[in-house]
């Protein structure tokens, strides 16, 4: 598996990361090395496996269904750049 | 019952899957332990969980994961042991993660099935593909300011299922069919309160439209429908679109819609190349979920009884027709108030007064049946009175009218106005023999041939006996009287 200059503009875009035309080549450089790296993985035999979600060999824990959180307005709008009213404020994103 | 619809080029058949969105009940969200109730001030019910602040984890909440195998046990669908929360990412001002916790490859709920009743008292069974648990997101305003987005996160990682149907429904009534049960359904079991306005059940449609029998055509989304009448405008309106641009040689795209309430209309969404690439993988911050088989056990066996199930009951015990037993049964309040109301009386009848009299009424005045003037003992009591002959059905038209108005038992009114029905023999043919003399003419032309005035008599008799006369006993005397001498 390897990565080329127009997947990595693709996937920059998704994640909102502003990559410059001339850093996208060797950024796919960068990437492939670490695909080739990991790729060594393929090597192991892995039939008949399943897949490991977790290595701690713990269920998942679960609370009961009980309002404990919540009415900390200050400390949810604490970093805002912008707010009124109890809301956050952005720029108008409207479909 | 053909659904086909024509065009100029002749006939499509409409293939619609939904896949509905559904607030689950409860009192704190799936993640965190801020309120999931509605209509607080903005950003109250926020926990820094709910708000994305670096290093807050997610723990499940229980009972969210109870209402998912409720909702999965009452569509008869399996219920899977293991299931995964996965990561779907996207931007958006009202998703302060970044990402939704969602299920993708294992949801909590796999295959089931639902009973739709159409009008005409035909069912068809629409498939269920999954059902799994997904966080909502905020609200975002974008009213309030020329060119800001106000955002509220009150309703961010608020518990939701989403149900999603096989294509398998054929019509945009059949599509209302199926959300109706499906409300009904979620109601009974209190894993959602089914309220469309409010936002806790809504729908994206997906629609296409292809030669009856021949391989499905590309498929449009149109999203966030929260009446049944929006769905099936939307439908009807997507159909029209679809057919139209194929016969004038078009192709369909494979897109997501807006549905325009104002116009009617669906539009496209402004385009998103990359809306549907939202990289999916399992949630780092959460293991497996196990339930066990006993929780699943437990929890079926304390399930309530279902409409399918009641439905039947009432068809098979008290022989009523399809229809009207759908409509009994949609709703938990309506079938406990027929079953109070019919106790010991005559089923059917019950069932058509419910039906016809005091929905009509209920519709009418703006009521609900829960603040119903009527209580269903004393619909009963009215329904006993027709059936044992002591007032005619159209006096009990009138007395029910009564009974609505003041809340009055039947009995009571009947006595206070007199309205007892007559069925003594010797009065009614009294009333008769007075009408025939009055009319010599009409009863010659009678005997002539001409056999439709037989009706113009009872309905004289009738008016003179002030509605009271059994009418039966009305049809038998006169038939004898006019046909016998």
């Amino acid at each position: 598996m390897s990565v080329d200059k127009t997947t990595v503009a693709k996937i920059a875009r998704l994640a909102r990361i502003n990559v410059p035309d001339e850093r996208l080549e060797p950024l796919a450089a960068e990437l492939n090395g670490i695909l080739n790296w990991i790729a060594e993985l393929d090597e192991v035999n892995t039939d008949n496996v399943e897949p490991l979600a977790s290595v701690t060999g713990h269920a998942l824990p679960m609370r009961d269904d009980v309002v404990t959180d919540g009415n900390r307005l200050d400390d949810v709008l604490s970093n805002v750049p912008e707010g009124a009213s109890g809301f956050f404020v952005v720029p108008k994103v409207v479909e | 019952m053909s659904d086909l619809v024509t065009g100029r080029t002749g006939d499509w058949e409409v293939v619609i899957g939904l896949e509905v969105h559904a607030q689950v009940s409860s009192k704190a969200k799936l993640f965190s332990g801020a309120s999931a109730s509605f209509g607080s001030a903005p950003n109250e019910n926020v926990s820094l969980v709910d708000a994305a602040m670096p290093g807050m984890l997610p723990v499940i909440n229980r009972e969210c994961v109870y209402q998912a195998i409720r909702t999965g046990l009452g569509l008869k669908a399996q219920i899977n042991l293991t299931s995964v929360f996965d990561r779907k990412n996207y931007f958006y001002a009202d998703l302060p993660q970044g990402y939704q916790i969602s299920q993708f490859k294992d949801p909590i709920v796999g295959e089931g099935s639902l009973r739709i009743v159409m009008a005409d008292g035909s069912t068809r069974d629409i498939g269920i593909e999954r059902l799994h648990l997904e966080q909502d997101a905020g609200k975002s305003m974008h009213d309030q300011h020329p060119t800001k987005s106000y955002i509220d996160l009150n309703r961010t990682g608020v518990a939701l299922m989403e149900i999603v149907s096989r294509p398998d429904m054929r019509s945009a009534a059949e599509a209302a069919a199926y959300v109706r049960k499906l409300r009904s359904i979620l109601r009974y079991l209190g894993t959602c309160d089914g309220n469309m306005e409010e936002g806790s059940l809504r729908a994206d449609v997906n629609v296409s439209v292809r030669r009856p029998g021949g391989p499905l055509g590309t498929r449009t989304e149109t999203k966030n429908l929260n009446s049944l009448r929006f769905i099936q405008l939307a439908i009807d309106h997507e159909v029209a679109r679809q057919i139209e641009i194929i016969e004038d040689g078009g192709t369909i795209d494979q897109e997501t819609r807006l549905f325009d309430t104002a116009t009617g209309a669906t539009r496209t969404m402004r385009s998103k190349e990359d809306a549907h690439d939202y990289r999916y993988f399992p949630d780092p911050d959460l293991l497996p979920m196990i339930v066990t088989q006993d929780e699943v056990d437990a929890l079926a066996s304390a399930l309530p009884e279902l409409p399918d199930d009641i439905r039947d009951r009432l068809m098979g015990e008290y022989g009523l027709s399809a229809y009207d037993a759908a409509v009994i049964t949609e709703e938990r309040d309506t079938a406990r108030y027929y079953e109070a109301a019919s106790d010991g009386r005559d089923r059917k009848l019950v069932a058509n007064w419910m039906t016809v009299e005091l929905f009509g009424a209920l519709n009418k005045s703006g009521k609900s049946l829960e603040n119903c003037p009527i209580t269903p003992e004393k619909l009963g009591e009215l329904v006993g009175l027709i059936s044992d002959g002591t007032i005619s059905g159209r006096i009990a038209k009138d007395v029910f009218a009564d009974m609505f108005e003041t809340g009055k038992g039947a009995a009571a009114i009947v006595d206070e106005k007199g309205l007892k029905q007559v069925s003594d023999s010797g009065a009614i043919e009294t009333l008769i023999d007075q009408v025939l003399a009055a009319n010599q003419d009409k009863v010659d032309d009678y005997r002539g041939g001409k056999d439709k005035l037989f009706g113009f008599f009872v309905g004289q008799v009738m008016k003179e006996s002030g509605g009271q006369a059994n009418p039966g006993m009305v049809n038998q005397i006169l038939r004898s009287k006019l046909d016998g001498a």
